[in-house]
């Protein structure tokens, strides 16, 4: 049994940046490295892009709904740098900037919101799970994947994604309590982003923090300033380090802010106060990078553009590959219901086929 | 794997079918409550952790939710898991696990992430079980599109039916009647596999089929017993399968006999007694000379023990079902 001291998150959120980009003095973590830090700011601007592309293209009627990580694209980066080729990413609704950065297609993630199937991506290919919208049911199957993955004796770590509000779940306890039980190699992240929907934090916990939760299932948690991307990383890093090292699975609460709605079909001034959210402007992820990385001449003016082309380039291919005409199969309904079709459903595909050959179809 | 007849109890069978199942392939995990060293309440899983390690059968947190989302994860990483629900009931935390994912995760993916995995649940009554302890939860999982429900009613299919579901590439429910646990019977281990979806016609009969699941394949078979002293000629059908479930094998015989029974211990209501006997009437419409009859438990909560004789189908509640289908019209 580990000492409760190193199970108890810090007394605040680790932090490297202050509000203006400027390092903070003894902070408890190393700067990562200059190289990773601009990898992350290309992220970031990417993520961004890909998270305002998406509300723009539900303004305009091609996606049904688009739940943004606007504000929190520091988390959405660094839960996938974080991770290495052969570890698995269990994102939520709210992650698709972090799925884009663990290397799939936007389009192909964005195919849920297009109503063209559920999952759109293959995850095998980029080992990330399909997005989970049932909160926190991802959280067991992340267990499960490390638990197998350390069976055979693989040193695979799992980062899964939750929010707030699915820290009241059942799944949650009972997938840190399996994973603290099993040692399973999971990196739970939680992204508290204030908010669930419209019920704000208040309403989920008593408890001084989310990350002050691990304790209860002894897993060691750290909590970190969630818009502050070097230490978003560095506290990654380490948990990610330590997870798959076999100190057992580790629990990371980001202190971020939802600054848009929960999605364009929700109204967030029905339950909270514009001066709430302003300040959280000032705290802006990218902002804060992009002054540390020019005080630090790191960002050079040429870097910048290839940067910002890169994420045009990103939402560009994002709008045409959406307008594209997909015209999903009806057939192809009964196909995946089973590995092979019951006899009940080949029946139900026939009468769908010729209800659609008697329409001309 | 033994070879020739053995006479085993269902109990035993599962066991066995599991202990080959593992010795096998080596990616088929048994984890649930108590089903280590424990070897599990009705003792399904006796030995398994003593022979296989403590890796391949284990003990986990009292939590289903987390046992069968846990289970989900190992099936999406190479394993086949093979999950104990304790009883029918304490299977509940676990279902939104089962419909959301277990269920849809290959629909969801478009065929790329399947899930071969097992959830065992005890069902049923018959025991004289406390509340919670005595459901036929099988409407719950045969209603839920993407799972494969099974339900042994001797124990030769019990053996075959789970060593068919763990090597399935599809998630199945499997629904073990606790009241047959303890039945012996002969077994030959080493006979050909029935597949999973077919039924199986148990008696054969002329004047009418009774068409019955699980717990109550024995009732329906008492039942012609009975039926054929009186000089009725009773057929019995055990489905065997909910989840893909035999049409065909089921209306040829309701269509040789002309009157069918559909006998089941859940409530009637809603319920896959009700299917059973709609798909009958669908298909065998100009076959019938009578309507279809259900017997099944009442639509109440399950009974508590000194009162649940009263909720279980019997031989007399299957007659008189029987007696009903109009036969003065001959």
């Amino acid at each position: 049994m580990a000492d409760d001291r190193d199970l108890l998150p810090s007394e605040r959120p680790v932090r490297l940046l202050d509000e203006t980009g400027s390092p903070v003095a003894g902070a408890s973590l190393p700067f990562p490295d200059p190289e990773r830090l601009l990898a992350a700011y290309a992220s970031l601007v990417v993520g961004r892009r890909v998270n305002d592309q998406a509300s723009a293209l539900v303004r305009q009627g091609r996606l049904a709904v688009y739940p943004s990580s606007h504000g929190q694209e520091a988390c959405q980066t660094g839960a996938a740098m974080a991770l290495a080729e052969g570890d698995w990413l269990f994102p939520t609704y709210r992650d698709t900037a972090a799925v884009v950065a663990r290397g799939v297609d936007p389009v192909e993630v964005l195919t849920l919101l297009k109503g063209d199937w559920h999952a759109g991506y293959d995850p095998y290919a980029h080992r990330v799970a399909p997005q989970a919208t049932p909160l926190a049911t991802q959280l067991p199957h992340a267990v499960g994947v490390a638990h197998a993955a350390r069976l055979r004796g693989e040193d695979t770590v799992v980062m899964a994604l939750c929010g707030d509000g699915a820290t009241s779940e059942g799944d949650f306890h009972e997938a840190l309590n399996f994973a603290a039980v099993f040692r399973a190699p999971v990196v739970f992240f939680v992204q508290n982003n204030e908010y669930a929907i419209s019920v704000p934090l208040a309403r989920q916990t008593a408890a001084p923090s989310l990350a002050h939760k691990g304790i209860g299932y002894g897993i060691a948690a750290e909590r970190v300033d969630g818009n502050d991307t070097p230490a978003v990383l560095a506290v990654l890093d380490r948990a990610v380090a330590r997870a798959r090292a076999g100190e057992g699975p580790q629990l990371v609460e980001a202190h971020t802010y939802r600054m848009q709605a929960h999605t364009n079909a929700d109204d967030a001034t029905r339950y909270r106060d514009q001066d709430e959210v302003e300040p959280w402007k000032a705290r802006d992820p990218l902002l804060r990078m992009e002054a540390y990385l020019k005080r630090r001449r790191l960002l050079t003016k040429a870097r910048r553009a290839e940067i910002t082309d890169r994420a045009e380039a990103v939402a560009a291919a994002m709008r045409e590959g959406i307008a594209r005409d997909t015209d999903p199969e009806p057939a192809e309904l009964f196909a995946h219901v089973f590995a092979a079709p019951t006899p009940q459903l080949a029946e139900q595909a026939e009468l769908l086929a010729d209800e659609l050959s008697r329409e001309g179809h | 794997m033994a070879t020739g007849p053995t006479k085993l109890s269902m109990a035993q069978a599962l066991n066995q079918a599991l202990r080959d199942a593992m010795a096998e392939d080596e990616t088929v995990y048994v984890f649930g409550e108590d089903v280590g060293p424990l070897g599990g309440v009705f003792r399904i899983t006796d030995g398994l952790t003593a022979e296989f390690g403590e890796d391949r059968c284990f003990d986990t947190p009292l939590a289903e939710s987390g046992i069968v989302g846990m289970a989900v994860g190992m099936a999406m990483n190479g394993m086949r898991p093979v999950v104990e629900m304790q009883f029918d009931a304490f299977a509940y935390p676990a279902f939104e696990q089962i419909a959301s994912h277990v269920a849809k995760t290959r629909n969801r993916t478009r065929g790329r992430v399947g899930l071969p995995m097992v959830i065992r649940v005890p069902y049923a009554g018959g025991i004289g079980g406390v509340e919670h302890h005595c459901d036929s939860s099988e409407a719950y999982y045969a209603h839920t599109p993407g799972l494969t429900v099974v339900t042994p009613a001797t124990p030769a299919d019990a053996y075959f039916l789970l060593r068919g579901a763990i090597r399935s590439e599809d998630p199945v429910v499997f629904m073990e009647p606790k009241k047959l646990y303890w039945g012996k019977e002969e077994v030959d281990l080493s006979a050909p596999e029935p597949p999973i979806g077919r039924a199986v016609v148990r008696r054969p009969g002329t004047d009418a089929t009774l068409i019955s699941y699980g717990p109550s394949v024995a009732t329906a078979l008492e039942a012609a017993e009975a039926a054929a002293q009186e000089g009725r000629s009773l057929q019995v059908v055990d489905a065997r399968s909910l989840v893909p479930f035999d049409d065909d094998t089921v209306c040829e015989a309701v269509r040789s006999t002309g009157r069918a029974v559909v006998v089941a211990e859940a409530s009637g209501y809603a319920s896959v007694a009700s299917e059973i006997a709609a798909r009958v009437t669908e298909r065998c419409f100009h076959s019938l000379a009578a309507p279809v009859r259900r017997v099944t438990g009442f639509d109440i909560p399950y009974p508590p023990p000194k009162l649940e004789r009263f909720q279980l189908p019997s031989v007399d509640r299957i007659l008189d079902a029987v007696d009903d289908l109009q036969w003065e019209d001959q």
